[in-house]
């Protein structure tokens, strides 16, 4: 074992401190590591993993970064602590990111020459491969109990309750009984090898706390599905595609629990895997045409394949909802990497005038809450809604706060005329604007037998849905879309603001996945004696509130994972701002955004702006 | 103006169905496509099947692509919802709004541009799901709207308007309806009434995925000598295997057949079909064996027509995925939503 070298002081933290995990995708590393993740979370300690992973079955590097936070940080940190580096393609990367006077662990079976360490961290090495080999015959054995042999060795190092640990095997194993005693046996080979071995604890420790409260760990797909199977949806098509496909696998799953008529064994759902995202939009559009709560997930890719659908149901107004698991593009760009990069695709989808609803969920609770919103919201506006996620949110695992549901809530399925009314003389007009907010009152097919039939089409058509090329109609139906735009933004999740201790002339916008960084990240810029107002915007169109926060404040950074500010774009186009007052702060490299790099990106711009001017005298 | 209203006045002694409508309660707008269309044929078709058959109008959703044949859907069934949708499409709007709605009829409307070119996935995808609707092709081998460009269904060898020969292989959507597993298929001719209307009336009986080619010369663009698809063409290598008579459930079968020249079909909601046999040794049930028949006739430059398959036993895409019997659409918060005790359990778990 190298001398542990000591030019930097070892950082010495209790409950707080990032611990990474470099290993080989496909050696069954994930389980092993969420089960780390899970056993802080169970000790009382606010924790947030997050999978960084190659698009690939087999081989590629992955990492698992665990962030421990008792003060109740979520977001990205940036930075490694420890460092359990386990795949020798990226161990001179892996040393490379660890914090002055942090922790490498190591598997030491095969020696390193001294050069290949730092001497500002502490190195530790233990011969998990020797041992695997010593106690194990069979290849696979000995690659999965490799991964449990080192949780078991950090339970030692960082003073973890190995008992925590032990309880979760036993839920992991439950059913499958057999496996319980030996992979409890690869945690204590791990355990004890360390605590005879090796210097424990380190600097880093683990305490039981009690700051978890009731909060449960769910990814933000799961979350999206099941907000779906309690919105109403009931028809789900879908296509393939990273990071969205678990969210219409959790459909299927919670619908097979939750929707199968007890009698008949019958399904209040229809599911299908379609041929392509042309289809499942298709599918969706006419299942809402007709009546039923629909909905699609899929990606960024998957997104400009639905446009020509997107627009006909803009314009036919037809109710959908498209969760959209945002990935890094543009074209296949990182299809396992996060960003927010298709705001302004989904903004303005489709060729000609458009604009569309969508709704920015900060954490799977969100997730969950707006998803079974959107179907209200689809119904009520006849219009497709899109619910953006990214893969941060939507394939990570998230503590959050518990699901709730108002079981005294009606859903809203929007004006929809029945035959009743329709008998009883009432005007119909499909594309009539009755009430004044835009929004015209539908029939569903097969109403009644004379009256209330429409054709549906992309083409213009007058009030009453009769076909027609005249400019005066089409303008008149295009104001009207506007007009159901406006009344849209009183219907869609308020921004919500937060402001800062004292007053201040700056402010900050941001949405969705960044939420958790940005809580952190202003600690850390009110500790360099700045202060800002913070607005997370939770959906488009923007309420008024949006220009107000803008034009209370000299300027506001507007903090994004996208290249191109496409919020803030949005922002400037919707609310006729000077882009001067907008600044951006873009982090797009398809890891979530840190804490750190909000920091510094929007500290260092205060720091610009206090500096007192010179008085220059001659 | 583009939309032309049909006058609803009519003649007081028009026969009447057995809801008491008239042929003119199937109508809808007046044609805007040129006269003479082969479309014009299948519209009147459509709408004398549904009024034989009575049928609540209603109770129809028609749906429809881009081009000629999809815009037909408006000159019939007035009182039907109708979708025209995106080109190539419908069969994805199609099976969703039949996933919501069990208990409409669902008529997709399609042309061979639409399903055989950029509709040809979503062709192919809805029949192998088994999607319970009625999927006509009017088949002209041309896009009119676009002045005359081939489809995908003209001939090889076959001549454009303007001389052009098409060299591309022709796709026969019949072939690959009975290959992808529509569980009814049919062709037949815009110009042949008698032929059509009961096997749309048998297509609309039928619970599964029926597929009706029908060829329908396109007056303007392709019906000149060279074609395979114009009026004289289609009549002259027009190979009929079967007539058809449709009876609707419980109808005794009062016509007298000849023993051994009439088979009966029996199909899921009670209605028979009487299919006189024009070619002896034609098999009805056995998919392989209409290929090749196919096929063989095809490489004669013969067009088979006629009721070319159909499965005893079908099953539709309700039945596969074993949804409930009542439309998805009538379903409310009560039976969909599992309420905060399930939820309870499930943050439970989640801990």
């Amino acid at each position: 074992m190298p001398p542990a070298n000591s030019s930097a002081t070892p950082i010495s933290r209790v409950n707080d401190f990032v611990v990474r995990f470099a290993n080989v995708n496909g050696s069954g590393s994930a389980s092993a590591n969420e089960m780390f993740a899970r056993a802080v979370m169970r000790m009382g300690v606010p924790v947030s993993p997050r999978n960084i992973f190659p698009s690939n079955i087999q081989g590629l590097p992955t990492w698992y970064e665990v962030r421990v936070s008792e003060a109740g940080y979520l977001g990205a940190r940036g930075g490694t602590d420890l460092m359990v580096a386990m795949n020798p393609q990226t161990f001179d990367k892996d040393i490379a990111g660890i914090e002055p006077g942090g922790y490498l662990f190591y598997d030491s079976t095969k020696p390193y020459p001294a050069s290949k360490f730092r001497d500002d961290i502490t190195v530790i090495g233990m011969p998990l491969t020797a041992i695997c080999n010593r106690e194990y015959s069979d290849p696979r054995q000995r690659q999965l109990f490799k991964n449990i042999m080192y949780i078991g060795a950090l339970t030692a190092l960082i003073d973890m309750d190995v008992a925590v640990v032990e309880k979760l095997i036993g839920e992991q194993y439950k059913g499958k009984d057999k496996l319980i005693a030996p992979n409890i046996k690869a945690l204590h080979i791990g355990r004890d090898y360390a605590i005879l071995n090796l210097q424990c604890p380190i600097g880093l420790k683990l305490r039981q706390a009690d700051k978890v409260g009731d909060r449960i760990f769910v990814d933000g797909n799961s979350a999206s599905a099941l907000g779906a199977v309690y919105g109403g949806a009931s028809v789900c098509a879908w296509y393939p595609i990273t990071p969205s496909s678990s969210l219409a696998d959790a459909f299927t799953r919670h619908c097979a629990r939750l929707r199968v008529d007890a009698e008949t064994g019958k399904a209040r759902y229809a599911i299908i895997q379609a041929e392509d995202e042309l289809a499942s939009i298709g599918m969706v559009i006419g299942a809402g045409w007709n009546g039923a709560r629909s909905f699609t997930a899929t990606s960024g890719p998957g997104i400009s394949l639905m446009q020509e659908f997107i627009g006909l149901a803009y314009f036919a107004e037809i109710p959908a909802v498209l969760f959209d698991v945002q990935r890094a593009g543009p074209s296949t760009g990182m299809p396992t990497r996060t960003q927010q990069c298709d705001i302004i695709s989904c903004a303005y989808a489709s060729h000609g005038d458009t604009k569309h609803v969508l709704l920015f969920p900060e954490d799977p609770t969100e997730c969950f809450e707006f998803g079974a919103l959107a179907f209200d919201l689809a119904d009520r506006l006849q219009t497709p809604i899109f619910v953006l996620l990214d893969l941060d949110i939507g394939m990570n695992t998230h503590l959050s706060r518990p699901f709730a549901w108002d079981d005294a809530k009606v859903y809203d399925r929007g004006k929809v005329m029945t035959a009743e009314e329709l008998e009883a003389g009432r005007d119909f007009g499909r594309y009539l604007d009755v009430d004044g907010d835009g929004i015209p009152y539908r029939t569903y097919p097969g109403t009644h037998p004379t009256k209330g039939s429409y054709f549906t089409r992309g083409t213009s058509r007058d009030r009453y849905a009769r076909y027609t090329e005249e400019g005066a109609p089409y303008v008149d139906n295009m104001q009207r879309l506007v007009r159901k735009f406006d009344t849209a933004k009183d219907l869609v999740p308020r921004p919500l603001i937060a402001n800062a201790d004292k007053p201040t002339k700056y402010g900050v916008i941001y949405y969705g996945s960044t939420a958790p960084a940005m809580d952190e990240a202003i600690g850390m810029i009110e500790a360099k004696g700045h202060a800002l107002d913070r607005m997370r915007i939770r959906a488009f169109p923007f309420h008024s509130s949006v220009a107000s926060f803008v034009a209370d404040h000299d300027f506001v950074f507007v903090v994004e994972q996208n290249r191109d500010a496409q919020l803030r774009s949005l922002i400037v186009n919707e609310c006729g701002i000077d882009p001067v007052r907008l600044v951006p702060v873009l982090h797009y490299d398809g890891t979530p955004i840190t804490a750190r790099f909000i920091a510094k990106a929007i500290g260092e711009h205060l720091d610009q702006l206090t500096v007192k001017p010179v008085k220059v005298t001659s | 103006m583009t939309y032309l209203a049909k006058p609803k006045f009519h003649h007081p002694n028009l026969p009447k169905n057995a809801l008491g409508y008239t042929h003119r309660d199937y109508e809808g707008t007046v044609s805007t496509l040129c006269a003479g269309c082969g479309h014009d044929s299948i519209t009147a078709a459509i709408i004398q099947a549904c009024f034989e058959l009575s049928i609540e109008p209603h109770r129809v959703a028609k749906i429809s692509g881009i081009g000629c044949s999809s815009k037909t859907p408006t000159y019939f069934l007035g009182n039907s919802h109708g979708f025209n949708s995106v080109h190539g499409r419908m069969p994805s709007v199609l099976t969703g709004a039949n996933l919501a709605n069990r208990d409409l009829i669902y008529l997709g409307v399609s042309g061979d541009g639409d399903s055989a070119s950029i509709g040809l996935g979503q062709f192919a995808h809805c029949l192998r799901r088994g999607v319970n609707m009625v999927y006509i092709v009017e088949n002209n081998g041309v896009y009119g709207l676009t002045k005359g460009q081939f489809s995908a269904t003209a001939d090889r060898g076959s001549k454009s308007k303007r001389g052009m020969m098409n060299t591309d292989n022709s796709i026969d959507l019949v072939a690959m309806a009975l290959q992808l597993g529509a569980s009814f298929v049919a062709r037949s001719f815009s110009g042949d009434k008698q032929q059509l209307v009961p096997i749309i009336k048998a297509a609309i009986a039928h619970k599964g995925a029926a597929f009706i080619d029908v060829i329908s010369p396109c007056v303007a663009f392709n019906n000149h000598a060279g074609s395979t698809k114009s009026f004289d063409f289609v009549r002259e290598h027009n190979e009929a295997v079967n007539r058809l008579d449709f009876m609707a459930s419980r109808m005794p079968i009062e016509v007298q057949y000849e023993p051994g020249s009439v088979e009966i079909v029996e199909q899921h909601d009670g209605s028979r079909l009487a299919l006189r046999k024009l070619a002896a040794d034609y098999e009805l049930h056995d998919r392989g064996a209409a290929l090749g028949f196919l096929q063989h006739h095809a490489a004669k430059g013969q067009i088979v027509t006629g009721l070319l398959y159909v499965e005893k036993d079908p099953e539709d895409l309700h039945a596969h995925l074993r949804t409930v019997d009542v439309p998805l659409n009538t379903l409310n918060a009560p039976e969909l939503c599992p309420g905060q005790s399930a939820l309870d359990r499930i943050n439970a778990s989640l801990r």
